[in-house]
């Protein structure tokens, strides 16, 4: 159509019509720089702080470059700037929050985290250790009883949800068939969605208290708590995933003369098993990190206690509580302050690892579609 | 193998909503039966029946009787699953199954339902199915990657081979080549022509040029409106209806003056 092309030998080159009023490219940058300036010193005349010229900039940037772009190219692509410049804003504020918590406990947790920290647990540690140690790599005590009890507490409770949230949602999505009880049960499911933390730690607080004995903390209990608020997760996240699974997959096995729970073991769910992997690590993730619970129902432990089933435990979570808000030297808090950072890090890590592993499950087990 | 239906005066609910209404016929083995007609005229909902597919959507029952070889496919005490390994059934969209290779999809309706097979008698299987789909040759060298990459005609020949492989004695296609091109379309037709020797073979389409391709006999079905069920008009060879037609209702359909 163009009769103008850049291309050499073809026609000669010239100004195309089809480009005419377009922002020259350094139009953007430039505008920039001036935000920036600008909001310097306008945050200058209040009281300079990195917070306020950031602000400034970002507000200045907002409205001069949709007005630049709009008076060159027109009000229409001034709107598109505008947009598009604010779905950016928008993206750089939700991360901001999350780079500086990663910042924060990476610098914090860093320094503490060390063979002691892995390796020992609290018991006979005392505030006389910590008021000897100066350097971090001097503080004695860790968290390895608490990265035990995490473990083994977070390993029961999905023992138990997984099976129960799994074949709750097979129910749900193959066999209910809109009755009643499947609508009772999808209404239950969401109720208990939003259940605090602390009602379901009370509750199984509450449960082993009336079978055997008042004040009944174990790991097993918390690992029921968790239990009750991950069971839910399980079950919506799975429900979603074998809602996808196409119609079509569970005629073509009907229709080959297989019966119904086999086509659900063997064609629905490895079809959706990606997904259910990844929203069972995501339920995983959702309890490893809860503290009200299992301050009612695990007890606090100094000590390493394999044991899930009698004996107090500590999970990261509520060990990082205790640390900060009762530090082992009232004195010198700063022993203990460094052990807390170093268990959350251990903690995002341990998450960060379950994400991982979830993703290699799900890539394991995914819909091979490649290659033609 | 290949075995008669008999259908004698069914008809098909689907909760409270008549789908089809009264329909009686008797489908020779050996022989292709096309099912053509406007679209809602029930021609798939049948089709269904005849495998007690129409089953899987709630609340849908058929009363009648639908005779295979005899056997009744709706008397008591008989399991849908042993009528649908009997009646086999190809869909209007390719599904293979896409967790499995071409091989294990060609084996599905052997592995699934957990039957012992050999190697060698798995090897001989899906050579022979694939070779009766005709694609033998296109995917000798790749059986094992998913059936999910070859195209969308390879994907319903690989649809058809997995319902040869659990031999059956009827082969339901509803539309089948509804979502392929014309190429892909001739490869299925001739298939059609060819397994017809073994197979008794019914098929839904839209299209009547197909209809009268592949057809020893075909049935128009019609519905007089909306809400209303859908009847049988007229069942007859397939020349038949498409030159001499009995009802002005299916000369008017074939000739293209509505529809």
């Amino acid at each position: 159509m163009s009769t103008s092309t850049t291309n050499p030998g073809l026609s000669p080159v010239r100004q195309s019509k089809l480009t005419r009023g377009q922002r020259p490219k350094w139009l953007i940058p430039v505008v920039g720089l001036v935000a920036v300036v600008a909001g310097a010193a306008l945050a200058a005349l209040i009281g300079f702080s990195v917070a306020l010229w950031a602000l400034f900039a970002a507000v200045i940037f907002l409205i001069a470059g949709p007005v630049a772009v709009g008076l060159i190219e027109g009000s229409r692509a001034g709107a598109d700037s505008l947009m598009t410049f604010l779905v950016y804003a928008a993206f750089l504020l939700a991360v901001i929050p999350l780079i500086s918590v990663i910042w924060t406990v990476l610098a914090n947790g860093v320094p503490g985290l060390t063979s002691n920290m892995l390796l020992t647990s609290m018991n006979g540690i005392t505030g006389f250790q910590d008021n000897k140690a100066d350097a971090p790599g001097d503080v004695m005590g860790g968290a390895y009883h608490a990265i035990v009890g995490t473990v083994s507490i977070t390993f029961w409770a999905t023992l138990m949800s997984v099976p129960v949230g799994l074949l709750t949602a097979i129910y749900l999505v193959e066999y209910s068939q809109g009755g009643w009880l499947g609508k009772a049960i999808t209404f239950f499911v969401d109720v208990m969605t939003g259940i605090p933390s602390i009602v379901a730690g009370l509750f199984a607080a509450a449960l082993f208290g009336m079978i055997f004995g008042p004040s009944t903390r174990t790991g097993f209990v918390a690992a029921v708590a968790l239990t009750v608020l991950m069971i839910p997760t399980v079950v919506k996240n799975t429900e979603e995933m074998l809602r996808i699974v196409p119609n079509e997959l569970r005629e073509a096995s009907y229709a080959l003369g297989v019966r119904k729970w086999r086509t659900i073991i063997k064609v629905v769910i490895p079809t959706a098993i990606s997904g259910i992997a990844s929203g069972v690590t995501l339920a995983i993730a959702r309890v490893i990190g809860e503290t009200a619970p299992l301050l009612v129902t695990a007890g606090f432990a100094t000590a390493i206690n394999w044991n899930t089933f009698s004996g107090w435990m500590t999970t990261l979570p509520t060990f990082i509580f205790y640390q900060i808000m009762n530090p082992t030297s009232p004195t010198n808090p700063d022993a203990s302050l460094q052990r807390a950072w170093a268990a959350a890090l251990i903690l995002i890590i341990i998450v960060m690892l379950l994400n991982l592993v979830a993703r290699l499950v799900a890539k394991a087990f995914a819909p091979k579609t490649a290659g033609r | 193998m290949s075995k008669r239906i008999d259908v004698e005066h069914l008809n098909v609910h689907y909760g409270d909503f008549l789908a089809v209404q009264d329909v009686s016929m008797n489908i020779e083995p050996r022989s292709v039966t096309a099912f053509i007609g406007p679209s809602g005229c029930g021609k798939s909902t049948f089709l269904r029946t005849l495998n007690r597919m129409h089953e899987v959507i709630p609340g849908a029952y058929a009363e009648g009787r639908v005779l295979l070889d005899g056997d009744d496919l709706y008397g008591k005490g008989v399991d849908p699953v042993t009528v649908r390994s009997m009646v086999g059934m190809v869909f209007q969209r390719p599904n293979p199954f896409p967790t499995m290779s071409i091989r294990d999809n060609v084996l599905a309706g052997v592995k699934l339902n957990n039957k012992r097979i050999s190697g060698s008698e798995a090897d001989e299987l899906v050579e022979s199915s694939l070779r009766g789909a005709n694609l033998w040759n296109e995917v000798k060298d790749r059986l094992g990657r998913p059936g999910s990459g070859l195209s969308g005609g390879q994907q319903q020949r690989l649809c058809i081979a997995r319902a040869i492989a659990v031999k059956p004695d009827v082969i339901l296609m509803d539309e089948p080549c509804s979502a392929l091109d014309p190429i892909s379309t001739l490869a299925i037709e001739d298939l059609i022509n060819e397994i017809k020797t073994d197979y008794t073979v019914v098929i839904v389409t839209h299209n009547m040029q197909q209809a009268s391709r592949v057809s020893d006999k075909t049935a128009f079905f019609n519905i007089e409106g909306t809400g209303k069920p859908g009847r049988l008009i007229e069942y007859a060879p397939t020349s038949d209806i498409f030159n001499t037609p009995q009802k002005k209702e299916t000369e008017d359909y074939v000739s293209g003056r509505f529809g």
